[in-house]
């Protein structure tokens, strides 16, 4: 899946105007958007389908009525960045609340303090751009290709302006009650303890994305979408099958804060080695156990099936969304056809057969925030079958041991605890026939 | 005839029962920070494990002190003499009820096997498990001090001398009963004086 020949779908929620193909120009300062980042109505929000613009006169939109939005009293309303304004793009990513991050999503913008201890309305109250801080539009991030600046391990306010991290505020050591948790910050993620589970603001994240089931219909040609209990589509015609959770655990891997991409026109590596099929991974993690940069962090992982092209072994671009007849999968519900339109619109080879692949994506945990008192509690990982069971190549105490070690101690124990046994009913049965005497 | 002899000093005394509490205390938290247990909560464990080893570590500093300035240190000169009717004692005399081929005195209180037992624990057993915890307990600064060794065989390190350790204090305790009556060595430990034959 790619913006490319879906371009005004995608490119709704990037701050630009009229990103319609690729041949749109970033450098002109007309492009910008600066009411989608400014706007303090609450009321400005881009069309789904205008290729970056909004409503500018009354429409529809998946049969829902959109309004115009009036730009005369959003212009007379500019002001700084919000939750709102942030949110409208990086709460919904994917196409719905909570469905791309599973720790940014729209119940973090009346933020309670279980939810997080920073944006809690009631309490510290942060605006996104406390922390993602801002210098001439340059927005602070965390999660780029490349792993923390210079030679440091981690990224800090005066080495790197634009990484922040949790260490930019809270420094290195900053249990002062339990200094022994300190021992762990080079090794280990604040987020990893911090974030216990993620999607924990009653929103649901989306766990699993199976396009292969995608474009089935009832008998008579209506679309088909069904939910769970809780109102999540766990099925629609257009997007195949879904599956859905909050409250979740996530998943831990050494991660320096690089990261690599596979990208359009990749080969996809063949089976593993063992013969056994793995998921493709849309993004893979850099750092181990070794590497002195990596830490152990939190993962929400979106796995799901995707088209690819067997015989170039790429993933194939499908061109999902245009006008029904042109070979948009959403109108013609034809793989090869959306294929064969996607591919062309991307310069690649498409050998016109189409079938599905399991991948993965990573997402990196970083937000909702858990108070101090809800953080993980230390046999969550150093246990027998903790969270960490899965991360192999280093000693945990609590989780590992040497079987052999254990089993002898424990058997020699057992062998000693009998001959303790024995010999103490010797020496009775020696005492009673002296007549009671030691 | 029985008489009373003096055995133990009182800083002798304190330092026997001051360690048997700590070894096993610390055997308790260490099995749970080991993960063969539950008893105290990880994090209170770990916490309490290392204020534990620390507080041996300086007690066996004062033992030592104690055991060089007092001359109590020629106790535990390894001898052989006797050595074979001493463990045949223990393994079949002892059924009947004959007499313990040792003569305690002052001079010399402890019997070969004991002296022998006792050595080990001191010289190899404590030392080798005091360093081996206190290298695991620094372990967060291994790189500043450019230490190479890795984490798991320090643990399986201490982890066998753990279980030495546990052996050793079962048997020990086993041999306590073996006095004049099940206690009166115990007894002695807490008193300082012991009846011996004449």
């Amino acid at each position: 899946m790619s913006p490319q020949s879906n371009w005004c779908r995608c490119t709704s929620c990037h701050a630009g105007y009229g990103w319609k193909d690729k041949k749109f120009d970033f450098t002109s300062q007309e492009n910008i958007d600066c009411l989608v980042c400014h706007d303090s109505t609450g009321s400005y929000r881009k069309f789904p389908t205008a290729c970056g613009h909004p409503a500018y006169e009354d429409k529809k939109f998946g049969g829902k009525d959109v309004k115009a939005v009036d730009l005369r009293r959003v212009a007379r309303n500019i002001g700084p960045s919000s939750r709102t304004t942030c949110g409208r793009c990086h709460f919904y990513g994917g196409g719905g609340d909570g469905v791309k991050h599973g720790d940014l999503d729209s119940s973090l913008l009346k933020a309670s303090k279980a939810l997080d201890v920073h944006m809690d309305i009631k309490g510290l109250n942060y605006s996104c751009t406390i922390c993602h801080v801002t210098k001439a539009h340059q927005i602070s991030g965390r999660i780029y290709s490349r792993p923390a600046p210079n030679k440091h391990q981690l990224a800090l306010p005066q080495d790197d302006g634009e990484r922040l991290a949790c260490e930019s505020c809270h420094g290195l050591a900053p249990h002062k009650k339990e200094p022994l948790l300190n021992g762990h910050t080079d090794k280990v993620a604040c987020q990893s303890c911090h974030i216990p589970f993620y999607a924990r603001g009653g929103v649901f994240t989306k766990m699993w994305w199976d396009w292969s089931t995608a474009g089935k219909f009832t008998d008579d040609g209506q679309e088909i979408v069904k939910k769970d209990e809780y109102g999540n589509i766990v099925y629609h015609s257009m997007k195949g099958s879904m599956g859905w959770a909050r409250e979740v655990e996530p998943e831990y891997y050494w991660y320096n804060g690089a990261m690599t991409y596979f990208r359009e026109g990749d080969k996809i590596p063949g089976p593993h080695e063992s013969g056994r099929s793995v998921a493709l991974k849309i993004n893979a993690l850099k750092g181990d156990y070794a590497d002195p940069r990596a830490r152990i962090f939190p993962f929400k992982i979106m796995r799901g099936k995707q088209p690819y092209d067997p015989e170039n072994r790429t993933l194939v671009i499908p061109y999902l969304f245009g006008k029904k007849g042109t070979g948009p999968y959403w109108g013609d519900y034809d793989w090869g056809k959306a294929a064969a339109v996607g591919m062309k619109e991307a310069g690649l080879p498409f050998s016109g057969k189409i079938d599905f692949i399991e991948t993965e994506m990573y997402w990196p945990i970083t937000h909702m925030v858990a108070p101090k008192d809800k953080a993980l509690v230390c046999e969550a990982c150093h246990s027998r079958n903790g969270r960490l069971a899965s991360l192999r190549g280093f000693y945990l105490p609590g989780r590992d041991r040497w079987r052999g070690l254990d089993g002898s101690g424990w058997l020699a124990l057992g062998i000693t605890l009998m001959g303790i046994v024995l010999h103490a009913g010797l020496r009775f049965i020696g005492s009673r026939r002296r007549g009671g005497r030691a | 005839m029985k008489v009373k002899i003096y055995l133990y000093t009182r800083f002798e005394r304190f330092w026997h029962w001051a360690q048997a509490l700590l070894i096993i205390f610390l055997m308790l938290t260490g099995f749970e920070v080991h993960g063969s247990c539950r008893i105290f909560g990880y994090a209170a464990a770990c916490r309490w494990h290392n204020l534990a080893g620390i507080t041996l570590l300086g007690l066996s500093a004062f033992a030592v002190f104690w055991h060089l300035t007092t001359g109590q240190w020629r106790h535990y000169q390894p001898s052989f003499y006797n050595l074979r009717n001493i463990v045949g004692h223990y393994l079949i005399g002892i059924m009947r009820g004959e007499r313990h081929p040792f003569h305690k005195s002052q001079e010399r209180k402890l019997n070969p096997l004991q002296a022998l037992s006792y050595l080990f624990l001191k010289v190899f057993l404590l030392p080798v498990q005091l360093l081996s915890g206190l290298l695991y307990y620094y372990y967060n600064d291994w790189v500043s001090w450019g230490v190479t060794a890795r984490l798991d065989g320090v643990a399986y390190l201490h982890t066998a001398m753990a279980f030495a350790l546990l052996l050793f204090l079962v048997v020990h305790v086993y041999l306590t009963t073996t006095g004049g009556t099940l206690l009166s060595y115990t007894r002695s430990m807490f008193t300082g004086w012991e009846e011996v034959e004449d």
